[in-house]
C-alpha cells in the first residue's frame, strides 16, 4: 500500500547491444525521479552511450525493462518514445544542419497537436532567447554552444517527462559547459527527470542528484553526486585523471 | 540560327526533370539509385492509357479533346488515377523487394535488385502490350509559331505549364509542410529523424508515392508528345540520372534544372553535331559540371 510516486524513469537489468549474443550493456539498472539530474559515468567503453541509446530505442534491447512513470516502453521504436514523453539528445548529429533553426523546432513540434505547436515553440524561444535571434539561420552555421542549445530545445518541444543527454559538454569551452549545465538545472526545476551521460565527471557530479558509475556495462557504484565526489576510490579512479581537475569544477 | 532546338529541348527536359525528381528523392531518402524508376514512367503511361480507354468507352463525351489540345477530360482524369496507381506500384515494389533488402544488405545489393526489377517490369509490359508503340491520340497537332523561328504545339505548352505547377507544388510541400520537413530531415539523418519523433517508414512510403506519381506524369507527357512503348522509361534512364546528378542529388529544383539542361543539350546536339552524339553531349556536360562542382549545381556540400 505504498503511496510513493513511481519514478519518472526506471531501468531494470537492461541488456543491450548491436549484435545478438554480444551485449555491451550487461544488466545496468538506473532510476531517475521527476525533477532530478542523474549522471551516468564510467570509463571509455563502459557502455554509457549504448545504455542511453538503448533506452531511447536506437539500440536493440535483449532483456530487461524500461519503465516510464511505471509504464513499460522497452523496445518501442525510437519515434514512439518521444510521444510517450522520453526525449533524447544524441552526442553528435543532434540537429538538422541543413534546416533553419525554426524548421528544426517546427519539425520536432510535429509530435504535438497542431493547436499547441506555435505556443510551444514560442515558449522554447523565450527559454533560449539566443535561438530566437538566429531563428532563420541555417542550423549548421550556429556556434557549438548554440547548436547544443538547439538540440536541447528540439528535445524539449514535446514537454518530455524524461530528458536524456549523451555528453552535452563534448567539444564545448568551460564557459559554455557552465551555460549548458545551468540550463539543465533550470529544466530540472520544472520537474523534468534528466539523465546525463558525461565524460566531464567533476562538473556533472557537481549538479547531480544521483549518479551511477558503469563498468563493463554494469552498475559498479552509485550514490548522490556529493557522495561520489567525496569518495576517495572514485576520486582516484574517475576524477583524479579527469582533465577537469585543473579547472574549478569545469571542463578544460 | 534556328532556335527550335530550345523548345524541343525544354519539352524533353521537362519530362526528364519530372522523372529525375523521383530519382533524386529516392536517392536522398533511401540512399540508393533506383534503376527501376524508368519502368515507373512506362507503367504510369500504360496505366493512364488503359484507364483513359476505359473512361472513353464508358463516357464517350469525356474523350473529346479540349480546344487546340489532343487530349480531353478522359486523359486528365486517367492521368490522376494513373499517378495514384504508379505511386501504389512503387510502394508494392518497395514492400516486396527493396524494404527487405534495405534492412539486411548493403546499398549496392538494393541497386542490383532495382536492375532486376527493371527488367522484370519491362518484360511484363512487353508481354501485356507487345513492343509495338501506342498513342494517346492519333490527332495531328499543328505547331504554332511563337517567334525567333520557334514553333510549338498546344500540347507542348500545356506540358511545360503542368511541369512548372507540379515542381512548384512539390517545392512548397517540401519547404512548408510537416511531411516536407520530415522528408528533408530523413534525407539528412534518419537516426536523428527517429529521435525527433518522425516515423521514417511513413516518410519512405510518401517518397515512393510522390516519386511514382511524378514518374507517371513524365510518362504521360512522353506518351503525348512522342509515343508509348515498353522501353520508353528505360531509354530515359540515363538522362534521368544525368539530370539528377547535374542538379545535385537531393535537390528538387536541381533535378528540374538538370533535366532542362540535359534536354536542351541533347536537342542542340541533334541539330549542331549530329543525332548520334545526342547522349554523349549531355554526359560531357555532366562530367564538366562534376569536375567543376562535384556536388552538382544545387547540391549541398554535406551530401
Amino acid at each position: 500500500m505504498s503511496t510513493t510516486p513511481l519514478p519518472a524513469l526506471s531501468i531494470h537489468h537492461l541488456v543491450a547491444g548491436y549484435e545478438p549474443g554480444m551485449p555491451i550493456v550487461n544488466g545496468a539498472s538506473i532510476v531517475a525521479e521527476a525533477g532530478e539530474i542523474v549522471v551516468v559515468l564510467g570509463p571509455n567503453g563502459a557502455g554509457k552511450s549504448t545504455l542511453v541509446k538503448a533506452i531511447a530505442g536506437l539500440v536493440p534491447v535483449f532483456s530487461g525493462q524500461t519503465l516510464l512513470d511505471g509504464k513499460e516502453i522497452t523496445s518501442l521504436p525510437a519515434h514512439r518514445m518521444v510521444h510517450h514523453g522520453l526525449a533524447f539528445v544524441p552526442q553528435t548529429e543532434n540537429i538538422f544542419t541543413s534546416m533553419s533553426v525554426d524548421d528544426n523546432l517546427r519539425l520536432a513540434a510535429g509530435c504535438l497537436p497542431a493547436s499547441q505547436r506555435t505556443e510551444r515553440i514560442s515558449a522554447l524561444y523565450s527559454f533560449f532567447p539566443d535561438l530566437l535571434r538566429q531563428k532563420t539561420l541555417e542550423a549548421g552555421r550556429l556556434s557549438g554552444g548554440q547548436r547544443q542549445m538547439l538540440a536541447i530545445a528540439r528535445a524539449l518541444i514535446v514537454n518530455p517527462r524524461v530528458l536524456i543527454l549523451d555528453e552535452p559538454s563534448a567539444g564545448l569551452s568551460p564557459k559554455l559547459v557552465g551555460l549548458v549545465f545551468e540550463k539543465l538545472q533550470e529544466i530540472r526545476s520544472n520537474g523534468v527527470a534528466i539523465v546525463l551521460v558525461e565524460q566531464n565527471a567533476r562538473a556533472a557530479l557537481a549538479i547531480a542528484d544521483r549518479a551511477y558509475i558503469l563498468v563493463e556495462g554494469r552498475n559498479r557504484y552509485e550514490g548522490s553526486g556529493s557522495e561520489l565526489l567525496a569518495d576517495p576510490t572514485i576520486g582516484a579512479l574517475f576524477l583524479g585523471r579527469s582533465p577537469t581537475a585543473k579547472a574549478e569544477g569545469a571542463a578544460p | 540560327m534556328n532556335f527550335q532546338f530550345l523548345a524541343n529541348g525544354m519539352v524533353a527536359g521537362a519530362m526528364i526533370g519530372l522523372g529525375a525528381i523521383g530519382v533524386t528523392l529516392t536517392y536522398s531518402i533511401l540512399r540508393f539509385s533506383n534503376f527501376a524508376h524508368g519502368e515507373l514512367i512506362s507503367w504510369g503511361a500504360y496505366a493512364t492509357l488503359v484507364i483513359a480507354g476505359l473512361i472513353g468507352s464508358l463516357a464517350p463525351s469525356l474523350a473529346l479533346s479540349f480546344g487546340p489540345f489532343s487530349f480531353g477530360p478522359a486523359l486528365v482524369l486517367a492521368a490522376v488515377i494513373g499517378m495514384a496507381l504508379t505511386g501504389g506500384l512503387a510502394l508494392i515494389l518497395d514492400r516486396i523487394l527493396f524494404k527487405k533488402l534495405r534492412a539486411k544488405t548493403a546499398s549496392i545489393t538494393v541497386v542490383m535488385a532495382s536492375f532486376g526489377a527493371s527488367m522484370a517490369l519491362r518484360a511484363l509490359l512487353e508481354f501485356l502490350f507487345t513492343s509495338r508503340p501506342v498513342y494517346f491520340s492519333r490527332d495531328l497537332q499543328i505547331a504554332m509559331p511563337i517567334g525567333f523561328g520557334i514553333r510549338i504545339t498546344a500540347d507542348q505548352i500545356a506540358l511545360l505549364f503542368l511541369t512548372a505547377i507540379l515542381v512548384l507544388a512539390l517545392h512548397l510541400l517540401l519547404t512548408y509542410t510537416q511531411i516536407g520537413r520530415a522528408m528533408r530531415a530523413v534525407s539528412e539523418s534518419p537516426t536523428l529523424a527517429r529521435v525527433a519523433g518522425i516515423d521514417v517508414d511513413h516518410v519512405i512510403r510518401i517518397t515512393w508515392i510522390l516519386g511514382g506519381a511524378l514518374a507517371c506524369a513524365s510518362g504521360v507527357m512522353l506518351g503525348l508528345v512522342v509515343q508509348i512503348r515498353p522501353f520508353m522509361g528505360f531509354d530515359l534512364l540515363l538522362p534521368l540520372f544525368a539530370a539528377s546528378i547535374l542538379g545535385g542529388i537531393g535537390s528538387v529544383p536541381g533535378a528540374l534544372v538538370g533535366g532542362l539542361i540535359v534536354g536542351i543539350a541533347e536537342a542542340g546536339a541533334v541539330v549542331f553535331i549530329g543525332a548520334e552524339w545526342r547522349a554523349a553531349v549531355s554526359f560531357l556536360l555532366l562530367i564538366v559540371v562534376l569536375l567543376l562542382k562535384p556536388t552538382g549545381l544545387f547540391g549541398s556540400q554535406s551530401r
